[in-house]
Parts: structure tokens; C-alpha cells; sequence
């Protein structure tokens, strides 16, 4: 294993967060999760228009009010005032995880503890540390079309978050579609990684010298564009 | 259509006893019934069972509290039934210490075995949980090669529920992602108590509109 080394951790965040913007195409419903994931809604790319569900009952969620024009009963799913679009609707929690378990939700975009190269995902539990609870990510991942987890390539300690296995508890099994990192775009197949982008400064050596699991390197793998 | 007493917050209060299972409309304190909760708190009770999407937010750093949080701060509560902690450091804390006991439930499996609970149904096969923690204990079955998990129906004592109007009658509208999980609490308990911010005549709403139909209400609170 080589040295790990970052740049600056908002930067990387932002970067994974534009990368993750580029997957859409005008008319999908996407699921955003808390943090991370909630920053590629500020990131769609011009001419392209998502439909962006939120499980706590909004379809059509839009941007955050102006100061001053909060609305207590309009929050998003971290409880922050929200927005509805023209044209969008609400609806109770069991009708809105029909929409998320029904298969109706395009794309879900979640935060990441732990992801292996069979698509097992771990984000909502580290035993005996940090017990925040699911909220509505097992059904989300098991819902969903397709899957992005989005997350920093590493742990603060330097350990990558891609696995060969994932060890935490898991919250799906075998669901997850695409990763999305600071270092690159990989898609889960058969039991590996595929890289399919790495951003610039890093490399697809630098990539598989730091990471322990089986990633394969496609075909066309090529730098990352964010414009 | 028969008009439904209208009580005070702490006469609605009054209605709810040690021992208890409440659920308690919100998502994150956002529609939920505030009135009344405030007026539980007062009583002080302990020894009750939540079942609501989570235990609201309460941020010792900002001081932000909102919805079921201060009763979790008081101990109304020996046993919870919630999708998410996360935002309630008070809660992890008293899990922890065992003080509270934490059933965690995949939020869109919550939604469905309170449905479940209110239509009539012994329960739900749901995909969600499968191959995860959240399957110990339970049935699976395999429908068309596809396992799902057997959920049971969650039912409650007293619902406290927060619409935003309502007719005497106890037709109810809710407002926004403020509806979330009330309407389906509204059918899964015993005793129904609505909160709401306007009450018009019986007539006054549009029978096309309403969101819970008055035969779920047994009391409102204004």
C-alpha cells in the first residue's frame, strides 16, 4: 500500500458531488440522502431537469426558501426548510415508499460507511459507536433503480471505503450500482470494481495501489470531465 | 355527521396513561402535534412506548429541539419504535445506558406495518431488511424468486396525530410534508386525538380533499 494522501476534504466532497449530477437525464425522480448526496442537487447540469422525491412525502422538492420565507410545515428529509417545484405533489409516508419500493425512483444517492465490490452497502450502523438508525435508506437501496454510492475515497485513517467485504452491518445486500469517490467512477460487477473515470491528480495505478479489492481497470476508462 | 368533542391540549393529555403505546405523527418534529405534547410533558408520565418515525432533533450544540424530543429529555418513554436516532443525541445516550430500549425499523417498513395495523392485514412481505440485521427473528418467504421479509402490524393505544384543518365532524387536511405519517396513525390506533390549526362547520370542506375521513377522529384539539 502507497501513502494515501487528499486534497481538501469540502473540494473532494464538491467534485464527487458534480460527477454524480452528470448521471441524470431530464425526467428521472431522484432520491438525494443527507449530506453528501443532498449537495449533487446544486450540481444539474443546465438544460437537464430531475424530479427530485424526498421520502418525508414531496415529489418536485426545490431549493432551499429565502431567508425569511420558511415554511414549518415544507422541510426536506434533514428537517431544513425546503421548497415544492410548480407541478409537484405530496403525499404520506406509506405512498411514498411505495414510489421508493415500487421501482418508480430512478436513481437513490447515498452516503457510504462501508461498499464492497459485491454491491453490499453498510452506512447506518457502527456497532457500539454510532447508531443513528436506517431511516429510509434500506428501503431506498432495495427500491431504487439504481444505486449510487457516493462517499471520500478514504477513512480519516487512510483505509479505503471500497472493500473486498464489507464488515459493518449491512444495509442492502447486492444492490449497489455505481461508486462515485474523489479518485474515480466505479461501476459494481460480478464481484469486482470496475473503474470506469478517475479524476485528476490521481491515476488508475494510484487507484488500485491504494485500495484492497479487486478492481479492474475497463477498456475506455478515462479522466473524469466535470463541464 | 356527529360533531367530535373538541378538548384542550391537557385534557388530551389527561387521556394518555403509564404504559401506554402512543404514536405520534412527524418527521423530524415537522407535523407533529406540538400543543399536545407540550401538555404531556407536563404530566410527566414514564413507562410509555413511542412508535413515530424517529426521536425528532435535539442538538445540545444549538440548542434546537423540536417535536417528541423534550419527552425523550424528560423519560416519558421505557421503549421506542422509530426509523432514526440519529438527530437526538439524547436518545443514543440513554440506549446506550439501557435506559431506553430502541427497536429500529426501516422507515418504509414503519409506514407499512402501521397501514398494515389500520387496513386489516396480519402483515406485509416486504424486500427491505433481507440479508441484513433487520431479518433476524422473522419470516421469510420466497415469492417468484424473490425473498421478502414477513412485517407485522404495528397498532396503538392513543394516536397523536397533527392536521392542518379539520370540520367538526374530524374530517381532516393535512398540510405539506407535514402529513408524513399521521393519516396512516389516524387508522392504526384505539383512540384518535387530531391537533389542528383550523376548525370550519361541517360541510365547509370538500369531501373530494379530505385526507383522513372524520370516522378516524375520535377527538380534536385546537
Amino acid at each position: 500500500m502507497v501513502q494515501t494522501e487528499t486534497i481538501g476534504y469540502a473540494e473532494n466532497k464538491e467534485i464527487i458531488a458534480r460527477r454524480i449530477a452528470r448521471f441524470f437525464k431530464t425526467g428521472d425522480v431522484v432520491n438525494l440522502g443527507i449530506g453528501l448526496p443532498t449537495l449533487v442537487g446544486n450540481y444539474i447540469p443546465k438544460g437537464v431537469t430531475v424530479i427530485l422525491q424526498s421520502e418525508n412525502g414531496v415529489l418536485g422538492l426545490g431549493p432551499s426558501p429565502e431567508p425569511g420565507m420558511e415554511d414549518k410545515d415544507l422541510t426536506n428529509a434533514g428537517s431544513l426548510p425546503a421548497t415544492i417545484l410548480p407541478g409537484g405533489a405530496f403525499f404520506d409516508s406509506a405512498f411514498s415508499f411505495g414510489i421508493i419500493r415500487g421501482g418508480h425512483v430512478d436513481f437513490t444517492v447515498l452516503g457510504v460507511l462501508e461498499v464492497d465490490q459485491e454491491g453490499n452497502l453498510a452506512n447506518y450502523k457502527i456497532p457500539g459507536k454510532m447508531i443513528p438508525g436506517m431511516g429510509g435508506a434500506m428501503d431506498l437501496v432495495v427500491g431504487a433503480k439504481k444505486v449510487i454510492a457516493a462517499t471520500t475515497h478514504f477513512e480519516k485513517s487512510g483505509q479505503a471505503k471500497l472493500k473486498r467485504s464489507c464488515s459493518l452491518p449491512l444495509t442492502a445486500v447486492k444492490e449497489v450500482d455505481f461508486v462515485v469517490t474523489d479518485l474515480g467512477v466505479f461501476e459494481v460487477q460480478d464481484g469486482h470494481f470496475l473503474l470506469l473515470e478517475w479524476f485528476a491528480p490521481y491515476s488508475p495505478e494510484y487507484i488500485l495501489a491504494t485500495c484492497d479489492a479487486d478492481i479492474v481497470v475497463a477498456p475506455d476508462c478515462k479522466q473524469a470531465e466535470l463541464d | 355527521m356527529v360533531e367530535k368533542p373538541i378538548l384542550t391540549a391537557a385534557q388530551a393529555a389527561e387521556l394518555v396513561q403509564e404504559g401506554t403505546t402512543v404514536q405520534v405523527g412527524g418527521f423530524l418534529g415537522c407535523g407533529s402535534p406540538d400543543k399536545i405534547l407540550a401538555a404531556l410533558l407536563a404530566r410527566h408520565l414514564h413507562n410509555l412506548t413511542l412508535v413515530c418515525n424517529d426521536t425528532a432533533v435535539y442538538d445540545p450544540r444549538t440548542g434546537r429541539i423540536n417535536g417528541v424530543a423534550p419527552l425523550i429529555l424528560d423519560k416519558a418513554f421505557s421503549r421506542v419504535i422509530v426509523s432514526h436516532i440519529g438527530t437526538n443525541a439524547e436518545t443514543q445516550r440513554q440506549m446506550n445506558s439501557g435506559e431506553l430500549c430502541v427497536e429500529l425499523v426501516p422507515q418504509g417498513t414503519l409506514a407499512e406495518r402501521i397501514r398494515a395495523a389500520g387496513y386489516g392485514l396480519g402483515g406485509i412481505l416486504t424486500p427491505t431488511g433481507v440479508g441484513t440485521e433487520v431479518e433476524q427473528g422473522k419470516q421469510k418467504l420466497v415469492v417468484d424468486g424473490r425473498a421478502y421479509l414477513l412485517e407485522l402490524p404495528l397498532k396503538g393505544d392513543i394516536a397523536l396525530i397533527k392536521a392542518k384543518k379539520a370540520d367538526k365532524s374530524g374530517n381532516l387536511i393535512f398540510s405539506k410534508s407535514a402529513r408524513n405519517f399521521n393519516p396512516l396513525m389516524a387508522m392504526a390506533c384505539t383512540v384518535v386525538i387530531a391537533e389542528v390549526e383550523e376548525i370550519v362547520e361541517i360541510g365547509q370542506l370538500d369531501p373530494d380533499f379530505i385526507h383522513t375521513p372524520s370516522l378516524f377522529v375520535d377527538y380534536l384539539v385546537q
